[in-house]
C-alpha cells in the first residue's frame, strides 16, 4: 500500500486537478516544476536557512509531564506554536514564498480560516517584499480580529468572502476565482493540503518537517524514533500531514485524526468530514466532503475558524478508507475544555484547532508504556475573544 | 449525430447561445425561458444547474445560483422542468453546472434524465480534458451526449489541438483570462487572440462567450468566431420577471 501521491496526482481514489481549462496552464506550471525546485540543493539551503533563523526551527518536543501523569503514558507535545507567527502554517509559506519567487511571480494571493495562514502568508511577502491579497470569509474576520489586524500590518490586503457560509470555503472560491483572473503573474499560496495536484503534495512536503524533526527527538529522548500513536487536528489536514508524513509506512505508528464535530456529528452544525462526507469534488480535488444527494456542499460549522470546512485533504481521504488513520472527532465544547485543561495543567493556551487534538486523549485508550505525540499545531492567542467569551473570563 | 451536432452542421456563423440559471429568478419559468428564447430567434441554450461553489463564476451567476437552491432548484426539479416542455420546444439544450453535481447525482442516471429531458451537450467546465477521456468519454458517447471543452487565451496550441480533436460539436472559447461575466467591452487584445484562433482552422467551430453582453460585442465575436454566448447579461435582464417581451427585447437588442 503506497500513500504516497502517484504520477496523476492521485492517493487511490483519491486527489487529481479538477480545475477548469482557466487554471489548466497556472496548475500545469506549477506540476511540471515544483519537484525540481524542491529537491534543488539553492531551494532546500534557503528554506532550511529560513525556517532555522527565521521561523525558530526546529520547535521543541516537550514532555508535557502533568498531562502524561493525568492521563498515562508518556504525552509529548510537538510546540509548533512557538513558531514565529504561532503555527505550522509559516513551514509551508515559507516554502511556497521561494517556490513563487523562483518561478517569477510577483502577486501572492492566499485564503484563510483562522487567519494564520493568512499571517504567515503576509509575513513571508512582507519579507520577500511581494504583494499580498488574503481572501477571508466575512464571519471568520469577525471572529479572527487580531489575525486580520496582523495582516494589515504586514501589509496585506484582506478581503472578505461574502457567499456562502462566508467561511474557509468560501474564501477558497474567492482565491481560485482571483487566480482565473489573474493567471499570469499570480502564485496561489495554498494553506493545507487541499486542492488540485499537487499542491496536497507540495503543502505535505512542506509540512513533513514536523515528523523528521519528531524522529530525531524521539530518538533522542527515549532512544525510539517511533511513538506508539501521533494525535493530530484536521482541517485541511496540513498540520496532520506534517506530523504523520514519515511515519506513514511505519504500521507500529497509530496515527490519528482528529476533526470538528461542532455541536455534534448527530447535528447539522458540524464539521467532520470523514463521519458524515461521501466522495466527491471540491476546490480541484476528489475527496470525502460534506453534501446533500445533489452534490450540493454543506455549510459546515466549527467553533475553530481552521476546522471549518466541508472537506479533507484527498491524502488523509485515502489515509481513513484504507484504515491506515485512525479518523475521531471533538465537538466545540470538548475542544474548549481541553483548551482550558492544557493551560492549567501545563501554562500553554493551545489554538482551538489544536484543541481538538488534546480532547481525543480522553477518547482513546491508552497504555502505561505508550508513548504519544500531539501536534500542538498553534497557539491560542488568536481565540482569546472566544475563550473569554465562552469561558467566562 | 444529435440536435446540437446538425445545428453546427447547418448553421455556419452568427450563432446566438443564451445561458440562464434554473430557479432563477423563480422556480417553473425555465419552460417559459426557453419557449420564449426559441421564439426568439435565439439557436441553443444552456440550462445552468445551480452550483454552491461555483468556481468558475463571477458575482451575477453566483448570486443567480444562490437564488435558484434557496427557491429549492434541485436536479430532480431541473429535469422536471425541462421534461414537462419536450413536446414544445425543438431548440437544442446544454446542460452546464460542475462536475461534483452529476458524479454525486450518479452518472448513469444523470445522463439518462438529460437525455429524456431533451437535453444533447455538457459544459462542465472543471471536467479536464484527461479525466473525461479516461473516465466519462465512453459514457458519453453511449449516451449520445456532446461534451464542450473550454479554451482560453492562455491554453496553448498544443492543448487546442488536443481539445479539438476530443470535441464532436464547437469548442467554448473564453474570451479572457476571466470568470463568468467580468468584462464589459472587447480590448484590441483580445481581437488578437480572436484572430489567432480563427487563423489556426480547427476542425470544430467556435463560439466565444464570458463578457459577451450587447450587439457590439456579440457582432464582433461573430466576425472571428461562429458564434456567440450570453450570460450574466441574460439574467440580469430576466431579474424580475419573465416575459415574452423581456426575452424578445433583449435579443432583439443583441441582434441589432
Ligand atoms: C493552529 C491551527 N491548527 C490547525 C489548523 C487547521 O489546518 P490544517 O488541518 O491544514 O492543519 C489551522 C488552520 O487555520 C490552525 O491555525
Amino acid at each position: 500500500m503506497s500513500y504516497e501521491v502517484d504520477k496523476d496526482g492521485f492517493y487511490g481514489d483519491f486527489g487529481g486537478a479538477f480545475v477548469p481549462e482557466l487554471l489548466y496552464p497556472n496548475v500545469k506550471e506549477l506540476e511540471d516544476n515544483y519537484i525540481q525546485i524542491l529537491e534543488s540543493d539553492e531551494f532546500q539551503d534557503e528554506y532550511k536557512s529560513l525556517l532555522k533563523d527565521y521561523v525558530g526551527r526546529p520547535s521543541p518536543l516537550y514532555l508535557a509531564k502533568r498531562l502524561s501523569a493525568k492521563y498515562g503514558g508518556t504525552i509529548y507535545l510537538k510546540r509548533e506554536d512557538l513558531n514565529h507567527t504561532g503555527a505550522h502554517k509559516v513551514n509551508n509559506t515559507v516554502g511556497q514564498i521561494l517556490l513563487a519567487q523562483k518561478l517569477g511571480k510577483k502577486r501572492i494571493i492566499a485564503e484563510t480560516g483562522a487567519g494564520q495562514h493568512g499571517v504567515a502568508t503576509a509575513t513571508v511577502c512582507a519579507l520577500m517584499d511581494l504583494e499580498c491579497i488574503v481572501y477571508m470569509g466575512e464571519v471568520d474576520i469577525e471572529r479572527q480580529a487580531p489575525n486580520v489586524a496582523r495582516m494589515k500590518m504586514l501589509g496585506a490586503e484582506v478581503r472578505p468572502a461574502k457567499s456562502g457560509s462566508k467561511t474557509l470555503k468560501d474564501a477558497t472560491n474567492e482565491a481560485i476565482r482571483d487566480w482565473i483572473n489573474n493567471p499570469d503573474d499570480t502564485y496561489y499560496l495554498i494553506g493545507s493540503v487541499v486542492g488540485p495536484h499537487p499542491y496536497p503534495d507540495l503543502v505535505a512536503r512542506l509540512q513533513a518537517v514536523i515528523s523528521e524533526e519528531m524522529k530525531k527527538q524521539l530518538k533522542e529522548k527515549t532512544g525510539n524514533e517511533n511513538p506508539d500513536k501521533i494525535i493530530a487536528c484536521v482541517g485541511g489536514g496540513s498540520n496532520a500531514a506534517g506530523a504523520f508524513y514519515h511515519y506513514m509506512d511505519n504500521d507500529d505508528v497509530e496515527l490519528i485524526a482528529v476533526e470538528a464535530a461542532g455541536l455534534g456529528v448527530d447535528t447539522d452544525k458540524t464539521a467532520a468530514t470523514t463521519t458524515l462526507g461521501t466522495a466527491g469534488i471540491i476546490h480541484g480535488s476528489k475527496t470525502l466532503l460534506m453534501q446533500d444527494e445533489y452534490g450540493q456542499i454543506t455549510e459546515p460549522h466549527s467553533i475553530s475558524a481552521g476546522l471549518d470546512y466541508p472537506g479533507i485533504g484527498p491524502m488523509h481521504a485515502h489515509l481513513f478508507k484504507t484504515g491506515r488513520g485512525t479518523f475521531l472527532n471533538a465537538t466545540d465544547r470538548e475542544a474548549l475544555m481541553a483548551a482550558q485543561e492544557l493551560t492549567l495543567l501545563e501554562g500553554i493556551i493551545p489554538a482551538l484547532e489544536s484543541s481538538h487534538a488534546l480532547a481525543a486523549l480522553k477518547k482513546i485508550e491508552i497504555k502505561e508504556n505508550d508513548t504519544i505525540v500531539i501536534n500542538l499545531s498553534g497557539r491560542g492567542d488568536k481565540d482569546l475573544e472566544t475563550y473569554r467569551k465562552y469561558l467566562k473570563y | 449525430m444529435n440536435k446540437l451536432q446538425e445545428l453546427f452542421k447547418n448553421k455556419k456563423e452568427d450563432i446566438l447561445s443564451i445561458y440562464f440559471t434554473a430557479g432563477y429568478p423563480e422556480l417553473n419559468t425555465s419552460g417559459d425561458i426557453i419557449k420564449n428564447l426559441e421564439k426568439s430567434g435565439v439557436d441553443f441554450i444552456e440550462v445552468g444547474m445551480p452550483f454552491s461553489d461555483p468556481m468558475a463564476d463571477g458575482p451575477t451567476i453566483q448570486e443567480t445560483s444562490e437564488v435558484a437552491l434557496k427557491n429549492g432548484m434541485n436536479l430532480d426539479v431541473y429535469f422536471n422542468e425541462l421534461k414537462a416542455i419536450t413536446g414544445e420546444v425543438d431548440i437544442p439544450l446544454i446542460a452546464m453546472g460542475y462536475v461534483n453535481q452529476m458524479i454525486r447525482f450518479g452518472t448513469d442516471k444523470f445522463l439518462t434524465l438529460c437525455k429524456e429531458s431533451g437535453i444533447s451537450g455538457l459544459i462542465l467546465p472543471d471536467l479536464p480534458l484527461n479525466v473525461y477521456e479516461k473516465d466519462f468519454r465512453a459514457k458519453f458517447e453511449e449516451y449520445n451526449m456532446v461534451n464542450v471543452f473550454l479554451i482560453t487565451p492562455q491554453t496553448s496550441e498544443d492543448r487546442i489541438k488536443e481539445i479539438d480533436e476530443a470535441s464532436n460539436a464547437f469548442i467554448y472559447m473564453v474570451s479572457s483570462a476571466s470568470t463568468t461575466g467580468s468584462k464589459s467591452n472587447i480590448a484590441d487584445s483580445q481581437l488578437e487572440y480572436f484572430q489567432r484562433m480563427k487563423d489556426m482552422e480547427l476542425n470544430n467551430p467556435l463560439v466565444i462567450g464570458f463578457g459577451i453582453s450587447n450587439n457590439d460585442t456579440y457582432t464582433k465575436a461573430c466576425k472571428y468566431a461562429s458564434g456567440a454566448i450570453i450570460g450574466s447579461a441574460f439574467v440580469k435582464a430576466i431579474k424580475n420577471g419573465v416575459t415574452e417581451k423581456v426575452v424578445s427585447d433583449f435579443i432583439n437588442m443583441v441582434k441589432g
